[in-house]
């Protein structure tokens, strides 16, 4: 009888796109079938790819997007309070990104133009359902709010330099992003 | 050359001619010093301070201190690069600096700069501050989301263009501004061409010709190729 191998003990990883458009997400699957030998280093805890709805003790949080709602800052807050180490993904997270690109307009004048009077809407009126997050002021990064462990640049980070991060952590290393990798567009 | 005249700059012999700036003569040798507000072809303004060194133990900005025989600079070490990225911060988090949606990301000395010194976030808070854009020229897009006040534009309108288009106005961070110098205050109302100097000198996205957005595809853009580190010439910033 063989004796099962001992287990290596898995880092547990968590994501979530806040205020960010999923394309920080699509990159990270543009490692291809690297995932494969991630997935027997890693597994995923609260994630867009697992459907999980609320985040336990991690070791990784990965966080894509910017602050732009109430929601949004919730979310950041358990991240941060479950995970050791948290990274913020992409330039939404880093610097509010194109979300922020609202920040010079007044909040009230940006709804109602286009729940109002933009032509072609239903003309609703702007949605005051309970269960909506109410907006922000401002969109705002997550290192405004609850301290980032990592910073992961790019509009999307490339799936190479996720890997590297990934890859970095996982070997006890600090990050480091060389030329090509490193960019803000 | 008189062999008395060389500098130490991180431990190298760098040779220059009296009157030269510490930048000037690092460039001259291919040596890099980050820097935005200096560009090879003008008088240093001296304002950026990201060319600080360190020179015999002392801070002092490289475009503005003159070369001097014997002197110990320090250029590239730990605690000068480290100061540098917190400038940078500033930098960034004082303006709109979006790089997914500008025309200069690639081309940009603010952002190349930024990656040679390995900043991976504005670490501040950011201050969103209201900032005009001028679309009046027909050929001239002004957008001053992006400016970092280095003045060049001011300077060579005035001393190459001969024209005065551009002037540095107003107080406080976010009070002080380049003016235009118009009836209107609008580009269209000067005599502003897109042959003139000023109009291809911004290091950053302000100055952009209209209708050739990108129109280099990612990865054949200046700093796509090569650091900022590796393309030190004394014609381009």
């Amino acid at each position: 009888m063989n004796a099962p191998a001992p287990a290596v003990k898995k880092l547990r990883v968590a994501t979530t796109s806040l205020a960010g458009c999923f394309g920080c997400h699509m990159s990270f699957l543009d490692i291809d079938e690297r995932i494969i030998p991630l997935l027997d280093l890693i597994e995923f805890d609260r994630s867009p790819l697992t459907d999980i709805k609320h985040c336990g003790p991690c070791d990784l949080g990965i966080i894509e997007g910017g602050l732009c709602n109430a929601e949004n800052v919730h979310v950041l807050r358990e991240f941060r309070k479950n995970c050791k180490f948290l990274v913020a993904m992409g330039a939404c997270a880093i610097n509010g990104g194109l979300p922020a690109q609202r920040n010079h307009l007044d909040l009230r004048d940006v709804l109602e133009e286009v729940y109002q009077t933009e032509a072609g809407l239903s003309h609703g009126g702007i949605p005051n359902d309970p269960e909506l997050p109410l907006p922000l002021n401002q969109v705002h990064p997550i290192h405004e709010v609850v301290k980032i462990d990592y910073f992961l640049p790019g509009c999307p980070p490339p799936a190479d330099a996720i890997w590297k991060l990934l890859t970095d952590l996982l070997a006890g290393r600090t990050p480091s992003l060389g030329h090509g990798l490193m960019h803000y567009d | 050359m008189n062999e008395t005249n060389t500098f130490l700059l991180d431990g190298e012999e760098i040779p220059f001619t009296p009157g030269q700036s510490i930048i000037q003569a690092a460039t001259e040798h291919g040596i890099y010093i980050p820097h935005l507000c200096w560009h090879p072809e003008f008088k240093a303004h001296g304002s950026c301070k990201i060319c600080t060194v360190k020179v015999n133990g002392r801070f002092g900005s490289s475009c503005t201190m003159a070369a001097q025989a014997g002197m110990n600079v320090e250029n590239r070490t730990s605690e000068l690069d480290d100061k540098r990225r917190t400038l940078l911060q500033m930098y960034f988090v004082e303006g709109n600096h979006f790089c997914p949606s500008c025309e200069k990301s690639g081309n940009c000395s603010l952002q190349a700069t930024a990656y040679e010194l390995k900043m991976v976030s504005p670490h501040f808070d950011m201050f969103y501050p209201d900032r005009a854009v001028d679309a009046s020229h027909p050929d001239i897009l002004l957008d001053f989301n992006r400016c970092i006040m280095c003045s060049l534009c001011v300077t060579a309108s005035r001393e190459v263009d001969g024209k005065n288009v551009f002037s540095m106005g107003g107080r406080g961070l976010l009070g002080r501004r380049i003016h235009i110098s118009s009836e209107s205050g609008k580009l269209a109302d000067t005599d502003f061409a897109l042959t003139d100097r000023a109009a291809s000198i911004c290091p950053v996205g302000v100055i952009l010709p209209k209708r050739k957005g990108f129109a280099v595809p990612i990865g054949e853009r200046k700093y796509d190729k090569l650091p900022i580190n590796l393309q030190v010439s004394e014609e381009t910033p």
